[in-house]
């Protein structure tokens, strides 16, 4: 089996073991569906067949939870000196970092897989916009992407979970809130410029159901920044 | 469900076919053509932590089919060397091949166990689930997986705890899962950090007599703090001291340059202790004598370079009807050797 495989099946199976994937399925579903469906400028209340809501309260959680799952990867590892077992195997240090990403961006999908059920009870209700449905859970699955790329980051830059949970959050605010606001000082190009950097932006572009090359290339551009960092510092020991 | 959620992308990561190492077929070769050779050689090997110099310009070679111990105080740079022999570290200068391969190729990797310092290993994990991982990680056939892991439970003697999970087992076991691990893929080469601490008696007998095994057709390197566990083990012993080599060869050999001289314990009934303490000392061979306990007349008597004064003694007893009763030959133990090396 290939290795990036074969790492990435226990890192996911350990989320099942440690009861950390249990812990963010429930609350993940709880909060999108509480918010969806029942409380404040819920479904009902806007009279709209779409998931709007749903994306909007998706968006925070993951946030959230992104950086928990994401802070043990090498931060437990290297504390714990698993590590330096796990890089003397017949693994190069990419494959070891691509392995983590792919169980985190399982278990992320884990989660949006369980919110089908809402995606069909909309459908019941009348003419649900499908293309932009689907483009609304492709950026849900991109952002992911992103934040849990800047989580094995932060995981990589230390030993303690705490410092890696933490860098992990304040990065992940700055790309969701602060570079917005950022720019809402500034006018011209340094405005420009900033919103550029802000991924709900780039979400909200991609969720109205266009998706356009300069999305995905910023995307992939963090994604892969992400990954090179991390894989950057495990090779430095 | 998670089932149904990770067969499909088992097929996107499908395992590409892997080309044997070997390309001949081995029913049709003698087995002295199978011994793969994978000799490591270092070369001038220096590493530097800061001011501190851990590992000073060593050089040394081990040969397929030999078990080398290592020694050394604390802080010598025996871990140092390890890490970097299993490429988890690099050194500022020199050169570490495995069987002609740098060390830094992840190819070479597969064919290196390791078992480190502190032994570290997933906790949550269930013996047999982490024991399977590290065979299908060091790129194991699927299909010899389970009857692998089924051996080496048998050899390491964890057929009552394989269930359990690594976190719940105690040190000992915890150094059998440790020691499992780095054999489960048949490595040509083993790196064994400590790999007796934590054992019981009979288990520390027992992965001896696993690691002489091994060492017949591999390449071993252990580390130890157990001086009779390297007599008991290894074909060569090599003594590191503040980075450097201090000392390298059979044990035998080391005790020939430590001592020189033969050291004979004896002891003479019959006769009056400083008669016999006369002869002795008159003997040609004999360069020193020393009474030991002069009521029971035992003596240590030390020989002069390069002789033997067994004979002499043994003559000298006849001639004058005393009765030898008891003849030693002393050895310098390796724990002195080690002193004299490491502690000036």
């Amino acid at each position: 089996m290939n290795p990036t495989w074969v790492i990435a099946k226990r890192e996911l199976n350990e989320y099942f073991d440690t009861l950390v994937a249990y812990i963010l399925l429930i609350a993940f579903l709880g909060l999108t569906g509480f918010f969806t469906w029942l409380i404040g400028a819920d479904i009902f209340i806007r009279k709209q067949v779409d998931l709007m809501v749903f994306f909007e309260v998706a968006q925070l959680t993951l946030l959230l939870f992104i950086p928990a799952i994401t802070m043990r990867q090498f931060a437990e590892e290297k504390r714990t000196g698993t590590i330096e077992l796990l890089l003397t195997k017949n693994v190069t240090n990419r494959q070891v970092v691509i392995g983590k990403f792919l169980s985190c961006i399982l278990m992320i999908c884990i989660a949006l897989a369980f919110t089908i059920p809402y995606y069909i009870s909309v459908t019941q209700l009348g003419n649900i916009d499908h293309g932009a449905t689907t483009a609304g859970y492709v950026g849900l699955i991109l952002m992911s992407c992103a934040y849990i790329s800047i989580g094995l980051f932060a995981s990589s830059t230390t030993n303690n979970q705490i410092v890696a949970f933490l860098i992990s959050l304040f990065l992940c605010l700055l790309f969701h809130f602060l570079f917005d606001m950022i720019a809402s000082g500034f006018t011209g190009m340094l405005g420009e410029f900033f919103s550029m950097l802000s991924i709900s932006g780039h979400f909200d572009s991609i969720s109205r159901g266009v998706v356009d090359s300069k999305d995905l290339i910023y995307f992939a551009s963090i994604i892969i920044l992400g990954l090179f960092l991390a894989e950057y510092n495990i090779s430095k020991r | 469900m998670l089932y149904f959620l990770v067969v499909p992308l088992n097929y996107i990561f499908a395992p590409k076919p892997k080309k044997p190492h070997l390309e001949l077929n081995p029913h049709s070769l003698p087995e002295a053509i199978l011994l793969i050779i994978m000799d490591i050689k270092i070369q001038n090997l220096t590493k530097t932590y800061g001011a501190q110099k851990a590992v000073d310009d060593i050089s040394f070679e081990v040969k397929t089919g030999e078990i080398l111990g290592f020694l050394g105080p604390n802080g010598a740079g025996k871990t140092t060397t390890m890490k970097v022999i299993t490429g988890y570290i690099e050194g500022d200068n020199g050169n570490v091949t495995i069987g002609g391969n740098s060390v830094n190729n992840s190819a070479t990797k597969g064919y290196i166990g390791y078992l480190p310092e502190h032994n570290p290993l997933y906790l949550e994990m269930p013996v047999i689930d982490y024991l399977g991982f590290c065979a299908s990680i060091q790129g194991m056939e699927k299909s010899l997986v389970p009857g692998r892991i089924r051996e080496m439970v048998k050899v390491c003697g964890l057929n009552a705890e394989k269930h359990k999970k690594i976190g719940e087992l105690s040190k000992g076991y915890r150094q059998r899962v440790g020691l499992a691990q780095a054999m489960i893929h048949d490595p040509e080469v083993l790196i064994l950090d400590e790999p007796t601490t934590g054992l019981d008696p009979n288990q520390i007998v027992e992965i001896r007599e696993l690691i002489k095994n091994i060492g017949q057709e591999k390449t071993v390197i252990l580390s130890t703090h157990i001086l009779p566990e390297v007599e008991a083990t290894c074909d060569r012993i090599l003594i590191i001291n503040k980075g450097k080599i201090v000392a390298d060869g059979t044990a035998a050999t080391l005790r020939k340059q430590a001592q020189g001289k033969q050291v004979l314990h004896v002891r003479i009934e019959d006769a009056d202790v400083n008669t016999v303490f006369g002869k002795l000392q008159n003997l040609p061979t004999v360069a020193l004598v020393d009474i030991l306990d002069a009521p029971m007349n035992r003596f240590e008597i030390q020989s002069t370079q390069d002789t033997f004064s067994n004979r002499e003694i043994f003559d000298l007893c006849v001639k004058n009807k005393w009765a030898l009763t008891e003849l030693i030959p002393f050895e310098t133990r390796l724990e002195d050797i080690f002193r004299d090396l490491t502690l000036n």
